[in-house]
């Protein structure tokens, strides 16, 4: 395999190691599975490692080695990373972020804490949520709240350079990680639903230096998409591709942000990431001038890019106008996957819209869509005949399309919500399996668009909307599933009483672990996901699993710390108006399971 | 206390409660579609059969694109911000469109948070009166979580405000 040549040919480099560019250096230390460089784990975002320490046999007796108490309140999403002895931490707004001396139980080798306007918070749609920083080349990239990006000396805590990418006074925000590569460092933004034009931005990795910016809509120069050469499914996309999907200067407050993953792939130096809504929810204030549907691109897309100069190679739009907020930024996995009989270098996305996409990662040759949630409703599947006029694109079911209803109509029992059958909570692959592990919600919607106007800086919404779970199921809120992308096909469903909003980790020691919003870390079995242990820890678990190893010994870290999006929908449970007045507030409450508070906590074996 | 002697207890309580509700409802008075209470402040109605006015249908329907975000489903609450089912058991009329319109800031060490200034979104300024309501009967107990079953028409009054609110010609 690729990575073990890798992995032995970057430990020999290391001791001649030459001023590395990043690239380099992200892949000689993601090479080594004692430590967690990257949140995605490594640039695939498998969330896959070699440890196999802590095995199917022996994860039962896993105990908790030490706990850290981040002294901040809200929701903490991300993961620690582990690079040689240190143990990097960052929290929600404010964005502090400790560096702790894993040779000492954790004593705190140095603490940042930014001082940020607190004007962002409230313009952070739900929660102050952070997806953690990155570490390259003796440095951490930290991306705060306010969108300062700053670059840290990773054995001081003293500043190298920083540098702001965005405006909060327009609802420009950061919840995302970054994406060091090469000699770059590469960020999103955050605030469609503010009606931010989302775009990406890649910084110079030694100065802070802007090198190219690439806006998701608008016109080629700014989008940075080549009429001839960025195809998508299998065709150049011609002059303005963006443009033209939009009623007149819609797109300047279009949304399609970049809050999600980065991947990264170096065969073809080609990232990829998925873009945000179209504001309002409202999806008849966003029609064509006759009233028809428009596609609003590259909203609701995977965008694949060069990472030298930006400027896109391919780009596939999941969600064509959307009607109901199925962001399409979630994690881009990078796996060689047999299919139909051969190892394609596929892409494997579970999009916010319920339907898992197997890609070719090098063309952007759709080759898979198929429902990850038996009980997705809003499509009857994507067209997979290449000569028809709809390839490629979802079909809508006319009962559940929001724009068909109308506006000031409630279109009732949308599965899945807007929320999504996955948000950003990122999903793990294991090459032992071949098998994706999926973290998802399982909840659905009665949605109902109304007209709104525009005012920057504040809310651009204009629906109304209430989940419950979906029903003529388990009645819980989520499961946590073992997917299979070639074939489009669940292997395996564990249900959830509240959505999985915790990202996955699979191991070489045969075990997944995954966290609950009730607190629980769990780990299961590849295989089957049979329960194998469980912990409840201080809060509830929106942060994802990680793994690494310290003079021998594998330890398993994550975040507690109860929020974001799951905590502000599902704190006081859900309702369903359908079920008439005497089952209203039967559904549970996850403020009856857990409370605020951001807390590591690290297991390991006696 | 015997389950029948607290049966009682709570039905006495109950009748109370009720007798003091129906004063404050007398007291209500309606124009345009418009319910206000006595000393002149916005209020909702809600008929026997669980039909509420229009302005609190309309506060629901606001509060759901506006407010939710951070605020919770219903009014409840979240683990971003407080639930305004309770707040609003305190909070006046003028209290409420002070804050919503100004923001304000609870920044110490143990928590940082901060209600915008919504005085200039006229997604939310033109239908003040009508989250309030919506929020009223929640905080009261009289109104159910969830979307309210039944509701008048628009009135045309309301049709009208909007209009002017929004600045359409």
């Amino acid at each position: 395999m690729r990575r073990h040549a890798l992995a032995s040919a970057s430990l020999a480099a290391v001791a001649f190691a030459t001023p590395a560019m990043a690239n380099d250096d992200v892949r000689q230390q993601t090479a080594k599975p004692e430590q967690w460089v990257l949140q995605t784990g490594d640039y695939a975002n498998q969330r896959y490692s070699k440890l196999d320490q802590i095995n199917r046999d022996n994860v039962k007796n896993l105990k908790v080695a030490w706990t850290f108490s981040t002294g901040v309140l809200r929701g903490h999403e991300g993961s620690p990373l582990v690079v040689g002895n240190i143990m990097y931490v960052h929290t929600p707004f404010p964005n502090i972020v400790y560096a702790l001396d894993l040779s000492q139980d954790g004593k705190i080798l140095w603490k940042y804490e930014p001082k940020q306007d607190p004007s962002v918070i409230p313009v952070m749609c739900c929660d102050t949520v952070y997806r953690g920083t990155a570490y390259a080349d003796g440095t951490i990239y930290h991306h705060q709240a306010d969108t300062t990006l700053v670059a840290l000396d990773a054995k001081t805590g003293k500043e190298k350079w920083k540098v702001v990418n965005g405006d909060p006074k327009k609802g420009e925000t950061n919840t995302a990680t970054v994406l060091p590569v090469k000699d770059k460092v590469i960020v999103g933004i955050s605030g469609a639903e503010f009606g931010v034009r989302g775009h990406v931005t890649a910084y110079d990795a030694k100065t802070g230096k802007q090198v190219w910016r690439a806006y998701t809509l608008g016109p080629d120069n700014e989008t940075l998409f080549d009429p001839e050469k960025t195809m998508s499914l299998g065709k150049p996309v011609g002059k303005d591709s963006s443009l033209k999907t939009w009623t007149g200067d819609q797109w300047k407050i279009g949304g399609g942000t970049a809050w999600g993953w980065f991947s990264y792939d170096p065969e073809t130096n080609l990232f990829f990431y998925g873009t945000a809504n179209p504001p309002t929810w409202n999806p008849v204030q966003r029609a064509s001038p006759d009233g028809k549907p428009i596609d609003q691109k590259w909203t609701m897309a995977i965008i694949a890019r060069d990472a030298d100069t930006g400027v896109a190679r391919w780009a596939y739009q999941m969600t064509p106008f959307d009607e109901w907020d199925y962001d399409g930024v979630n994690e881009m996995i990078l796996a060689d996957i047999p299919i139909g009989g051969q190892t394609r270098k596929a892409l494997v996305h579970f999009d916010r819209n319920g339907l898992g996409y197997t890609l070719d990662r090098v063309t952007g040759e759709l080759l898979v869509a198929a429902k990850y949630d038996p009980k997705v409703n809003w499509t009857s599947g994507v067209v997979m005949d290449k000569n028809s006029p709809q390839y490629g694109r979802p079909q809508v079911v006319k009962e559940y399309s929001t724009f068909q209803t109308g506006q000031d109509k409630n279109t009732k029992g949308v599965c899945p919500a807007a929320l999504g059958t996955k948000d950003q909570q990122p999903a793990a692959f294991s090459p032992r399996t071949g098998l994706f592990y999926v973290p998802t919600n399982h909840v659905c919607m009665d949605y109902e668009p109304f007209r709104v106007s525009y005012t920057a800086g504040q809310p651009y919404v204009g629906a109304t909307l209430s989940m419950f779970p979906a029903a003529g199921s388990h009645g819980g809120m989520g499961n946590f599933i073992a997917w299979d992308a070639a074939q489009g096909k669940i292997v395996w469903s564990v249900p959830e009483k509240f959505s999985v909003w915790s990202g996955a980790l699979a191991t070489a020691g045969g075990v997944v672990f995954y966290g609950t919003l009730e607190g629980y870390l769990k780990a299961v079995d590849e295989k089957d996901g049979k329960e194998l242990f469980k912990f409840k820890t201080p809060s509830g678990i929106i942060g994802n699993v990680m793994t690494y190893s310290h003079n021998g010994k594998q330890y398993v870290a994550v975040l507690s710390g109860v929020g974001g999006w799951a905590g502000i929908g599902l704190a006081a449970g859900l309702t369903n108006p359908t079920d008439g007045l005497g089952a209203v507030g039967g559904y549970a409450a996850l403020r009856d399971y857990t409370a605020l508070g951001g807390a590591l906590t690290v297991f390991t074996l006696p | 206390m015997t389950r029948a002697g607290l049966a009682l207890a709570f039905a006495a309580a109950f009748g109370l409660l009720s007798s003091l509700y129906a004063v404050a409802e007398t007291a209500k008075k309606e124009k345009d579609g418009k319910w206000e209470t006595a000393d002149g402040n916005p209020t909702y109605n809600i008929t026997a059969d669980g039909t509420v006015d229009w302005y609190t249908f309309s506060g629901f329907r606001r509060y759901h694109s506006e407010c939710h975000t951070c605020h919770g489903p219903d009014g409840e609450g979240s683990t971003y911000a407080p639930g305004l089912v309770q707040s609003l058991k305190t909070m006046t009329y003028p209290q409420f469109m002070l804050i919503v319109a100004s923001g304000r800031e609870v920044v110490n060490a143990a928590r940082q948070s901060l209600m915008p200034a919504l005085g200039d979104n006229p997604n939310v300024r033109c239908y003040l009166e009508d989250i309030y309501v919506y929020l009223k009967a929640r905080a009261d107990g009289v109104l159910p979580r969830g979307r309210p079953a039944k509701r008048v028409d628009k009135p045309a009054a309301a049709e009208k405000h909007e209009k002017a609110c929004f600045g359409d010609k």
